[in-house]
């Protein structure tokens, strides 16, 4: 089957177009530097901390450590995921890479949560909870805003998958950067914040992913 | 297996072709990317028809494909498989498009009587009724009194202004205007049935 006259006329535009590109680095490379944000937001967080009123509880939670090394590499391994399903080529069982560290992630906290119900007085406030959510979610705009600039390169085509990954990698590296500024037992409302925050910054994510993973075309009418 | 191995043999020559092209187009070179895009379009075409695309929008996702290309040529890497690549693009934008025609599909009707009822000006059905209230009206405006028939002739027929009607017809303007108003009201009536 030949091309019609509207392919040839396209191909000639798409020609006409063209621009040297950069290549990608490789996904495990932009993860990386998406750490590497992290890691830059914790320095902010650590530098100003003493500006914060003082929140939480400090407390014996054994669970509390390993959990946030749970949610940390979480964070990273969903990065790695999303970086990777942003590329047309890649299977769509990278989806599945982050799941050990979140069901670790969850176990933990869920351990940690049975451990602090049998000690009085750990238990959080209403008023800590709303604390706790709001600072997961502040945190995890430039973690969601950094991932959405980095991810967009890529023009995945499966946006709302990799928006999903990418809700998962902020906010999980939200929690762990929560510890910083907000030490925390693994109380039931501090968990249930937890949740809520990582539910909202994933629906968040697909919810706009759609939209904002994948720049406008002009060659596209419809897109 | 001779056959088999000649046809692998000849696959892989042409994924190294279009990846050695691909990764020229990546440097701005305008020869190679419109000849990779070429080559494109009977493997997008062979893989879309495999994929349940039918023949009437084959062209819809070769165009659709090679657009896509075009946004994503930053992330192929030469190290890999071309046409592997360019599967992946053109069996995710099929089913795109076709998701995308099946939600439009169910959201239109097929109703030949919204076409008649909402056709363009060459509707020779429409014209014949329109032909024939023209008609009607003409006959209810003959049968107004004397006065209301003037108004209607000289300002809306003629399109007369209010002063040049009163002179051709020797009346006032207020007179005028109220025989116009009257022989208004009565036409609508009979033209909609209510006064006979």
């Amino acid at each position: 089957m030949s091309e019609s006259d509207d392919i040839s006329r396209l191909i000639g535009d798409l020609g006409a177009d063209l621009k040297p590109v950069r290549r990608l680095p490789p996904p495990w490379l932009r993860a990386l530097v998406w750490l590497g944000v992290v890691v830059v937001v914790a320095l902010i967080l650590v530098a100003t901390r003493k500006l914060l009123p003082a929140l939480g509880i400090i407390g014996n939670d054994p669970f509390m450590l390993p959990g946030a090394y749970a949610s940390l590499a979480t964070a990273a391994l969903a990065a790695i995921a999303a970086f990777e399903l942003s590329l047309p080529d890649r299977s769509d069982k990278w989806i599945l890479l982050p799941l050990p560290a979140l069901v670790v992630w969850i176990a933990l906290n869920g351990l940690g949560c049975l451990a602090t119900l049998a000690i009085p007085g750990t238990q959080t406030t209403p008023f800590q909870f709303m604390v706790c959510l709001s600072l997961i979610i502040a945190i995890s705009v430039p973690l969601t805003v950094a991932m959405i600039v980095m991810v967009r390169r890529a023009r995945p085509l499966r946006p709302l998958r990799v928006a999903a990954l990418g809700g998962l990698a902020a906010s999980g590296a939200a929690a762990t950067l929560l510890i910083l500024i907000h030490p925390h037992d693994s109380a039931v409302l501090d968990l249930a914040a937890h949740g809520v925050a990582v539910a909202v910054i994933i629906g968040l994510n697909v919810l706009l992913g759609g939209r904002l993973l994948v720049p406008a075309n002009k060659f596209r009418g419809d897109a | 297996m001779p056959a088999n191995g000649a046809t692998d043999l000849s696959r892989a020559e042409i994924d190294r072709r279009l990846t050695a092209a691909m990764a020229a187009a990546q440097g701005g070179d305008r020869t190679a990317y419109e000849s990779v895009l070429r080559d494109c379009v009977p493997i997008v075409q062979r893989i879309a028809r495999h994929q349940g695309a039918s023949a009437d929008f084959l062209d819809d996702v070769v165009q659709d494909v090679l657009v896509t290309i075009h946004g994503a040529r930053a992330t192929y890497d030469p190290s890999r498989s071309f046409v592997a690549w360019l599967t992946a693009i053109t069996q995710r934008r099929t089913i795109d498009i076709l998701r995308k025609r099946g939600r439009r599909g169910a959201h239109e009707v097929y109703a030949p009587e919204a076409f008649d009822t909402h056709a363009g000006d060459d509707n020779p059905e429409r014209d014949a009724v329109r032909h024939a209230e023209a008609t009607q009206l003409h006959a209810f405006v003959d049968q107004l009194p004397e006065g209301q028939r003037e108004a209607v002739r000289t300002l809306a027929l003629e399109e007369n202004s209010l002063e040049d009607a009163s002179k051709a017809t020797g009346r006032t303007k207020t007179s005028l205007k109220v025989n116009l108003h009257r022989a208004i009201k009565t036409l609508r009536g009979r033209m909609s049935g209510v006064e006979r």
